[in-house]
């Protein structure tokens, strides 16, 4: 889904928002990684002129050609040889430009790692109808095949030429050419370009680190014409923090695209489906300047962008406006409101009476969860694991204390005190990735290590639509860095890091997430059921097979 | 469109009729520009397009010759008609679409705007206002004598520990018998500090509901004095955060009435996604009690302090002197206008402003002072910490000291003239002296 999106986009509509595309990239790796979209596109267009070469001189070569190319191209990538020929067959129609096919390249490949039977007949009934355009591909297949696995980057099938890495541009600040242009994109966009704030830790620079007292809405006009006022609203609220949450986030931006769609005409001599998928570009610029965009949040832009471009052109614009709409609807309503029911069902079967349960932060998932299990009358209680600077253990102290559930509070520096009474820990999370590792606030993986060391079980809530096809092994690659003013704290007057920007060898840091690896966690529940963390690639599989 | 701006230059200028009684207010040249250009020019700089001007047939003509890039949509009402502010916004009801930001024409500032506005936006509020610290006027103001009257009444200002929230104003003209805060205020917002120093901007950022409201309630007739705290107040009554229903039995018809004009105020559906994204997030505006961000509250009010800046109401003449000294500042024009004849050997000071088409003759003085459009200064005059307006005469070897000078006014020749206001049109005798005097209308001159 994802890859057929990513590879569309590029036909359609040739200035992608890097951004977004950065959000969904899959396999990022330390530093070498390529989106897929960018390698398709090229992969693409090049596969289309091998075609037309192909109908007149019928090479069959290319296979050969294609990866023993992709062995020397990239050189740097730890390809897995037998892996990518395996991964060839299978995943053909990885490249298929031609249609909003479903993608199961990603899957594909992803089956010929894991499992290859099952999918494999799938596969070969959906490379049959795609036969035709996909001879040419074969060269391509080694690309797909990498996608979902965990921790390689792909193999560029490219057989003409060696394709441009790219990584996303929300690590790469501090290499100028990267700035530049994303400058320039802004630009063109006419969003202003949010500036950095503050000396950087060194390990962390490649990040961006904004100050809360300077909004982006500094730099607009008052009452905004280029972007949307709800939008602007919007941004505002994220970069204050007002809407905090991987959830609400996500339905705060829906809710904004559907004032969007709402208020938007379609320009004359324009299509609704191509036009208005621009409009929604400068739109996830501005909010990616205001706060970095989740997971889950690409998730439902993708999702967006999808169903705009197959609105029909024969559709009136106050049908599509509505179709639209109710999607946006439909949407939320699965994958948020009936997702948190079903994942409650399931975490209650989890939760017996007696039970101490440990959670961390304010995950909205998890505390819907201990309210359901304390209405259906379970009995345990809830250690609540709070950290500074954010806070929002107390948030979710406030909520579950208004419930009636009796609550113990700790600092996250208590963690190995109050573990051997836990029986059981519950995480949120900010978003899964492929490899099966946890994205969530950060101190949670200090919290599963120590738990495991206490041999305390750690589930994981989590619902499907913040499965994130990318790869990340460690936290420094691409994380978020919030304001280092918020670590400043005044006791008794006295503000000893006041002027913490005077110490040129200080630097202060506010991480955002960590990544948790699969060790660690014991169970993931999600709206499909309650699954181990190394099953998330094949979830990510089955749901592009269904779209 | 997000937000309409609205400037109110109909006002009198009550409180200096020496300086309005021939001029209309948005009309009195301040550093050489007419005082409404000033609000016209910040909506200007911070990006508006358009702007509603309500104001009287007088200023009309002139502020359509302003040399402003905004669109200007002039509505004019009859000055007889008295109309409060209130009054004027339900007059151009029909023009409101969307939420308004409503500016009065004797501001000066230069306020970062999107400081209110963002208010505004990210806690969807009814009301953002803008305040900030009083201005001690130290220059001597002409007319004025003894001591400085007890001054305005104060007001006092209530905002939540973060500083941003209002919860409490009240002018101290209406608290008679001391300052009364409601329980319910203090049960959600145990820490408030009241401020009395502050002064209010006239800029309010203010949601089309409103306007709304203030077609049902008639009797609301000026903004500052009666709707914001109108709106203050009710952001903590019950009937705001219950729903009760509206058919209480033991209410009579003008209560009831109340109540359902109340409800304009709170957004009826708050969308089903607001609700359910505030449940998801993680968020709360204070900490400490049981009650959710807000405390489920739907009406809100918040508050800008400006801590430093600019910021200016020419409503008194102290406060007109002061603003002519500062509004320099706001703009890049050259002091001395190019069309401006000065003489070699005159000597303006650096702080000093010429007028268009002025002319300084020789061995003339002007220090800290404002001159206005077409004056002629004739030889051996010196003018210290003035404001002469335009098209005004002054014959040789007058001394000027701290005074106002209006428009086309004459002053004789070795007149000497300190802390004095010589009216519009006035002419002043050959020879005369005159110390803190209010020389206007009728007063006729002094024989020597």
């Amino acid at each position: 889904m994802a890859d057929a999106k990513e590879k569309e986009e590029p036909n359609q509509a040739p200035s992608i928002n890097h951004t977004a595309d950065g959000g969904d990239s899959k396999n990022e790796d330390v530093g070498r990684s390529k989106t897929d979209g960018r390698e398709l596109t090229k992969e693409e267009k090049q596969r289309l002129r091998k075609e037309k070469k192909q109908q007149k001189k019928g090479k069959s070569s290319k296979e050969d050609k294609g990866s023993s190319e992709h062995d020397q191209g990239k050189g740097k990538k730890p390809v897995a040889l037998p892996e990518s020929q395996v991964a060839r067959s299978p995943p053909q129609k990885a490249a298929g430009p031609t249609a909003p096919a479903p993608e199961a390249p990603a899957a594909a490949s992803s089956s010929s790692s894991d499992k290859p039977t099952k999918s494999k007949a799938e596969l070969k009934a959906e490379r049959r109808a795609r036969q035709e355009a996909e001879r040419a591909s074969k060269a391509k297949k080694g690309e797909p095949g990498q996608q979902p696995s965990s921790s390689k980057s792909k193999a560029v099938p490219s057989e003409l030429q060696p394709v441009v890495k790219r990584l996303p541009e929300h690590v790469q600040v501090d290499d100028p050419a990267a700035i530049r242009k994303l400058a320039k994109k802004l630009e063109r966009q006419q969003i202003p370009l949010r500036s950095d704030y503050g000396n950087k830790v060194s390990l962390f620079s490649h990040l961006h680190q904004y100050s809360r007292n300077a909004p982006l809405t500094q730099q607009i006009s008052i009452p905004s014409t280029v972007i949307h006022p709800s939008i602007v609203q919007l941004g505002l609220q994220y970069s204050q923090g007002i809407v905090a949450g991987s959830n609400a986030r996500s339905v705060a931006l829906l809710h904004s695209f559907k004032q969007v769609i709402q208020d938007y005409t379609t320009p004359p001599n324009e299509e609704l489906s191509r036009d208005l998928v621009n409009k929604l570009k400068p739109y996830i610029s501005f909010l990616n300047q205001c706060r970095p965009l989740s997971a889950s949040m690409g998730n439902a832009i993708k999702y967006i962008k999808k169903e705009i471009s197959n609105i029909s052109s024969q559709c009136k614009e106050e049908e599509a406006k509505i179709q639209l709409l109710e999607c946006i609807d439909t949407y939320i309503n699965e994958k948020i409101t009936l997702a948190a029911k079903v994942i409650s069902e399931y975490a209650i079967e989890k939760i017996s009476d007696g039970d101490v349960i440990l959670i961390y932060g304010c995950s909205s998932l998890v505390n819907h969860i201990l309210c359901e299990a304390f209405e259906k009358k379970r009995k345990f209680r809830v250690v609540v694991v709070d950290s500074r600077p954010r806070l929002e253990g107390r948030e979710a102290l406030r909520r579950l204390v208004k419930r009636g559930i009796s609550c113990t509070y700790v600092l996250i520096s208590a963690v190995s005190y109050i573990l051997p009474e836990v029986s059981k820990v519950f995480l949120g999370a900010h978003a899964l990735l492929a490899n099966g590792y946890v994205m969530s606030r950060v101190g949670t993986s200090q919290i599963a290590l120590v738990a495991k060391a206490c041999n305390v079980p750690v589930l994981v809530c989590c619902e499907t639509y913040k499965f994130c096809e990318r790869v990340q092994t460690d936290s420094f690659v691409s994380n978020e860095l919030d304001d280092p003013d918020d670590l400043i704290v005044t006791r008794k007057g006295k503000t000893h890091l006041q002027d913490w920007q005077s110490v040129k060898s200080l630097g202060l840091l506010n991480l955002v997430y960590d990544v948790t690896p699969p060790d660690f966690v014991d169970l993931v529940i999600t709206d499909l059921g309650m699954i181990p963390c190394t099953s998330v690639p094949v979830v990510l599989r089955v749901k592009n097979v269904d779209q | 469109m997000e937000l309409q701006a609205v400037l109110m230059a109909a006002g009198g200028g009550s409180r200096m009729m020496d300086l309005t009684y021939n001029t209309p207010k948005p009309l009195l040249p301040v550093g050489n520009k007419p005082l409404i250009w000033y609000p016209l020019n910040l909506l200007e700089r911070v990006g508006f397009e358009e702007v509603i001007v309500i104001t009287t047939k007088e200023v009309q003509k002139e502020v359509l010759k302003l040399d402003v890039k905004l669109k200007l949509d002039v509505v004019c009402i009859q000055e007889e008609a008295d109309m409060g502010t209130a009054d004027a916004l339900r007059h151009i009801q029909q023009k409101i679409k969307t939420d308004i930001l409503v500016v009065s024409c004797d501001l000066i500032t230069d306020v970062a705007l999107h400081e209110v506005v963002d208010l505004f936006r990210a806690h969807n509020a009814t009301l953002a206002m803008l305040m900030s610290k009083v201005n001690e006027f130290t220059e001597t103001v002409p007319g004025q004598k003894g001591k400085k009257k007890a001054g305005e009444q104060r007001d006092f200002v209530g905002v939540d520990g973060t500083g941003k929230r209002l919860l409490f104003m009240a002018n101290e003209a209406d608290l008679e018998d001391g300052l009364a805060i409601r329980k319910s205020i203090m049960r959600k917002h145990p820490r408030m500090h009241i401020k009395t120093g502050l002064l209010d901007a006239h800029l309010y950022c203010l949601k089309r509901s409103v306007v709304d409201f203030l077609l049902d309630n008639k009797s609301i007739s000026s903004i500052r004095g009666e709707l914001v705290p109108y709106l203050v107040r009710k952001q903590f009554s019950k009937s705001m955060n219950s729903q009760r229903p509206k058919d209480d039995a033991d209410q009579d018809q003008k209560k009831k009435d109340r109540n359902a004009n109340l409800d304009i105020l709170v957004p009826s559906k708050d969308d089903s996604l607001l609700e359910l994204t505030r449940e998801r997030s993680c968020w709360n505006d204070h900490r400490g009690d049981m009650s959710e961000a807000y405390h489920g509250g739907k009406l809100r009010c918040y508050v800008h302090l400006m801590e430093e800046g600019m910021c200016y109401r020419v409503n008194t003449l102290a406060a007109y002197i002061e603003a002519n000294r500062m509004a320099p500042k706001l703009f890049d024009d050259p002091p001395v206008h190019p069309s401006a004849v000065v003489a070699e050997r005159s000597l303006v000071g650096a702080d000093s402003i010429i007028g268009a088409s002025c002319q300084i003759s020789d061995k003339t003085s002007i220090k800290r002072s404002t001159i206005g459009a077409s004056t002629t200064v004739k030889e051996k005059v010196k003018i210290t910490n003035s404001i002469i307006m335009n098209g005004v005469t002054i014959e040789e070897g007058c001394n000027i000291q701290g005074s106002v000078i209006c428009s086309n006014a004459v002053i004789g020749r070795s007149a000497d003239i300190k802390y004095c206001l010589v009216g519009s049109s006035q002419r002043i005798e050959p020879e005369a002296e005159r110390t803190n005097e209010v020389i206007v209308g009728s007063d006729q001159l002094m024989e020597i």
